[in-house]
Parts: structure tokens; sequence; C-alpha cells
């Protein structure tokens, strides 16, 4: 099946100011493809804390979208640093965000969870030093 | 109850949305978490908070919520207002502490969402 959209966002590192804006961007673009609105929002809140991650966390990445007759596709990759301890990050409560996030409202340590629990699928693949693969999968 | 009714009770002052006080209010959500607020609203709820900055209103906008009620006085810059027009949202505000203005909302009937494992998803 032909892909219905493809977009690719490149995020960088520290930029807290539009850290949001390419989640914001696609979902207006999945709203005017009739996307309903139960999995516009979990879509945009899983896209929300990747896109924060990949700000807060990574060395600066990118956001991928595939759209195609069944689902979205959200791959998010980054230049490093890695987890060291996925299972870890994958707690609920456990955060190595730093006071700048912190203060804008994040780093409660319920990214990597919320990500998880609003996809229908969802796999993470890290490398220390190497960098972050997150897929995320949302049925249509 | 209504926005007119939230307004009424908390004694907030109207910042945008003037002309949608007949906009009805099922549940409140209070902290100045967005972490939380994302990982634990799920239904269309007045988000109660006194952080603030750009990402409470994006955080409002993954979310499809309408109406912000920022307490402790807390007056939002220019471009926070205007983002928050631009979605056509509700942006109320309180001199009132979260807790004084949570309690005077309950007590007028109002609850919190439902939570994770107490009947919700």
């Amino acid at each position: 099946m032909e892909g219905l959209i493809h977009e690719e966002y490149y995020v960088n590192k520290g930029d807290y100011v539009t850290a949001g804006s390419a989640s914001a961007d696609m979902k207006r673009k999945l709203r005017q493809l009739g996307v309903s609105a139960l999995v516009l929002r979990r879509l945009a809140v899983a896209s929300y804390e990747v896109e924060l991650n990949l700000v807060i966390h990574s060395l600066g990445g990118k956001l991928i979208f595939d759209v195609d007759s069944t689902g979205v596709t959200l791959i998010s990759t980054d230049k490093g640093p890695g987890i060291p301890d996925i299972e870890m990050a994958m707690r609920e409560g456990y955060s190595t965000a730093n006071d700048e996030a912190r203060s804008l409202g994040f780093g409660a340590g319920m990214g990597l969870p919320n990500m998880k629990r609003n996809a229908d699928e969802f796999s993470i693949e890290s490398q220390p030093g190497v960098g972050t693969t997150i897929t995320m999968r949302f049925l249509l | 109850m209504t926005v007119a009714d939230m307004i009424q009770v908390t004694h907030a002052k109207v910042l945008l949305g003037a002309d949608q006080l007949d906009r009805q209010i099922s549940s409140a959500f209070c902290s100045d978490l967005m972490s939380d607020v994302l990982a634990f609203v799920t239904e269309d709820t007045v988000l109660i908070t006194g952080l603030m900055n750009p990402h409470v209103i994006r955080t409002s906008e993954m979310l499809d919520l309408k109406c912000i009620l920022f307490v402790r006085g807390k007056t939002p810059q220019a471009d926070i207002l205007e983002a928050a027009e631009e979605m056509g949202l509700v942006v109320l505000s309180t001199t009132e502490s979260a807790f004084t203005t949570c309690g005077q909302l309950y007590a007028a009937g109002l609850r919190g969402i439902t939570m994770r494992g107490q009947g919700g998803n």
C-alpha cells in the first residue's frame, strides 16, 4: 500500500522553545486526513513525549511519520548518547532530566511508559555511545 | 458545571473565551507537572495549574483540552495568550491558591478525572 503521508522533522538538543512543534504540525495534518479524535490524541501525546525526550536527553535526532491505510508509524532516532539501562528508563517516576526540563513541568519520569501506553505497538532499542531508536505504531 | 459556574465559584477573571461561558466542564485535573497531565488526562477536563510557560498550552493542544485555570495570580505573557487564542481555549485566572481553588470547585460539585485503575483506562 502506497504511503499517504511521509514526514520527517529534525529535533535539536536543548531546543525547549520549539519542542512540540513537530507533533503539533503532524497532529494538524492527521486531523485534516480525518483521523479520529481518540487516535489523534493518543498519537499526539506519545509524539510530544518522544519529541521532548529528543530535546531533553538526546544530542539531536529525527522524528519520522509514515501514514498508510491501516495506521501511523512513528520512528524517533537520535545521535546518542543512548540509554544505559532501558528497564530502569521504562519505570514510572525514574528520570534523568535536567533542571531546565523540570522547570518547564517535565522530567517526572512518565515519558517512556506514557508512550508505551498510548501506542498500539512500542519498541525501543538503545546502544550507549551510539543512539536510541523508538518505534511506535498507531492503528487507525 | 459550566465555565460561568466555575468563574462564579472561584472569582476567576476571564482572559480568553468570554464567548464560551456556557461550555460544560465535566471534570478537573490540577497539576504543575505537565508530565503527569500528559500521563493521566484522557478526557476533556479543566486544567488547573500554577505553571506558566508555552508548554502548558502545547500540552493542552495535544490532549484537546478546552479550558485552563491559572492559579496564584499568574498572568500569561502575550505569546502564551496568542497560542491559546489560536486554539480557541478558555483561559481563566484567579489570585487564589491551587488548594483553595480546587476546594471551591469540589464543594460546588466538580470532581477529578477518572484515574487509571479506578475504572478508567
